[in-house]
């Protein structure tokens, strides 16, 4: 038996909402399409999801936030991926962030935002997708 | 890519991640930088915790990394997780009940998938604890898959192994018997302000007698009582630990143990790469495919086939 390469996830709630039935979710999700997932938690700041990422030798980190807290945490655990030369992590997010911010977040680095509603499947592709190229 | 050993050895935390990762995919790389690893591995002590789901292993190895840090040791750890047989996939779980470790910047920790590997460890744990090793931590843990019975790969890898009980899951105890209550340098009964607690340990400390009777031995393992997420009994669990692990320097039983360890890592290799070697040539002429006919078909028998095989690759043997 041969290893093969598997596509592994750092699942992070970053803030302070105890909200995490949608990140606890999309981990079986992923850990179901054969990703192999590390999940964090709750209420972790960006240098812990990061110091995560690192040690784990991260191919994605995926962050969710309910409560309005998006703008400033995504972005930097963007910045500080950067800082630690892991500029090569995707990072994708989710929960509840506004249309109008989208925009903003993803010119910061942020891969993707899957909003609620969003099927599975296709976050499940985009990050296949995406992690493949690299 | 070539420096990544070399770069673990000068500290790179970065690299250490890297490598684990071609490690565990077993990438044909690796054999080369573990290769340079192996010099400057063997002083890191390896403390192994097993136990079943849910007896607190990953949360009474925070607390026993908090302690160890306080006494100013550099700490890595491996905590595994079972993958899925049907999609292959993990879920790892460990580092949240790991929080005080995981914000440390000296204490390493990277989650494992066991990958089908069966016996509470991944294939490739004793390599990964290798490179933790050799990039200098004094302390390697090892957190197994929360393990039934027959899970005792973590006493051929630890030099010393806890396995954690809780009260509550009366029946474990009877179940355990055989296989993972055997192999215990320390019994933790952990959870220990639940009820059953103290019959618990009276029932572990009778069977540590009853062992004591039946084989002689020079190390009596101690049952200890902890509460980890209340912190509670773990500096006096570090002291047993370290008890354990001046026993085995003063008794010469650690040289021992670890040749003992070294024969068998050497023979698995051994194994692997030869009929890694002897596989790849026989199945990759077709005519195994042709042999499995005959042997469908009742025209040959697959026993002395195998032994023709084998005569063909090595012909100067008998």
């Amino acid at each position: 038996m041969t290893g093969k390469k598997r596509i592994k996830v750092i699942m992070a709630k970053p803030g302070l909402d105890g909200h995490d039935r949608g990140a606890k979710l999309l981990a079986r999700v992923f850990a179901e399409a054969g990703m192999e997932v590390v999940y964090t938690g709750l209420r972790q700041t960006p240098e812990m999801i990061v110091e995560a990422a690192l040690q784990e030798d991260a191919d994605v980190v995926g962050l969710s936030s309910l409560s309005g807290v998006h703008n400033y945490f995504f972005p930097r655990v963007v910045e500080l991926l950067k800082e630690q030369g892991l500029a090569d992590v995707l990072v994708v997010g989710g929960g509840i962030i506004p249309d109008e911010d989208v925009p903003g977040l993803k010119d910061s680095g942020v891969a993707a935002i899957f909003g609620p509603g969003t099927r599975t499947e296709d976050i499940v592709k985009f990050i296949e997708e995406k992690v493949s190229r690299n | 890519m070539e420096d990544l050993a070399a770069e673990v050895l000068q500290g790179s935390v970065r690299a250490m991640a890297r490598l684990i990762t071609l490690v565990e995919n077993e990438d044909p790389r690796s054999f080369e930088l573990l290769g340079s690893i192996y010099p400057h591995t063997g002083r890191a002590h390896v403390l192994g915790i097993t136990g079943s789901p849910g007896t607190g292993k990953s949360t009474l190895t925070d607390k026993i990394t908090t302690v160890l840090r306080q006494q100013e040791k550099t700490v890595g750890v491996v905590a595994v997780d079972p993958s899925s047989p049907f999609t292959g996939g993990a879920l790892l779980g460990d580092r949240i009940r790991m929080q005080r470790a995981s914000g440390d910047p000296d204490v390493f920790i990277r989650s494992m998938a066991t990958r089908g590997n069966l016996g509470g460890l991944a294939r490739t744990t004793a390599d990964v604890i290798k490179i933790m090793d050799g990039f200098g931590k004094d302390w390697v843990i090892v957190e197994t898959v929360g393990v039934g019975q027959d899970e005792v790969e973590i006493a051929k890898t630890a030099d010393t192994t806890i396995v954690v009980l809780a009260p509550g899951l009366g029946d474990a105890i009877q179940s355990m018997k055989a296989g993972v209550m055997e192999i215990a340098d320390l019994y933790v009964i952990n959870k220990a302000d639940r009820s059953g607690a103290d019959a618990l340990v009276t029932e572990v400390r009778v069977r540590v007698e009853q062992d004591a009777q039946i084989k002689k031995a020079a190390w009596r393992a101690p049952v200890l009582k902890t509460v980890a997420v209340e912190d509670q009994g773990t500096e006096p669990l570090v002291e047993a630990i370290e008890n354990h692990r001046r026993f085995l320097e003063e008794s010469g039983r650690l040289k021992k143990v670890r040749r003992e360890k070294t024969r068998q890592e050497t023979l698995s290799l051994l194994k692997e790469e030869i009929s890694r070697n002897v596989l790849e040539k026989i199945l990759g002429e077709g005519r195994f495919d042709d042999l499995i006919e005959d042997i469908v078909a009742h025209r040959k028998d697959p026993y002395t086939s195998v032994k023709e095989i084998v005569r063909t690759i090595f012909p100067e043997e008998e």
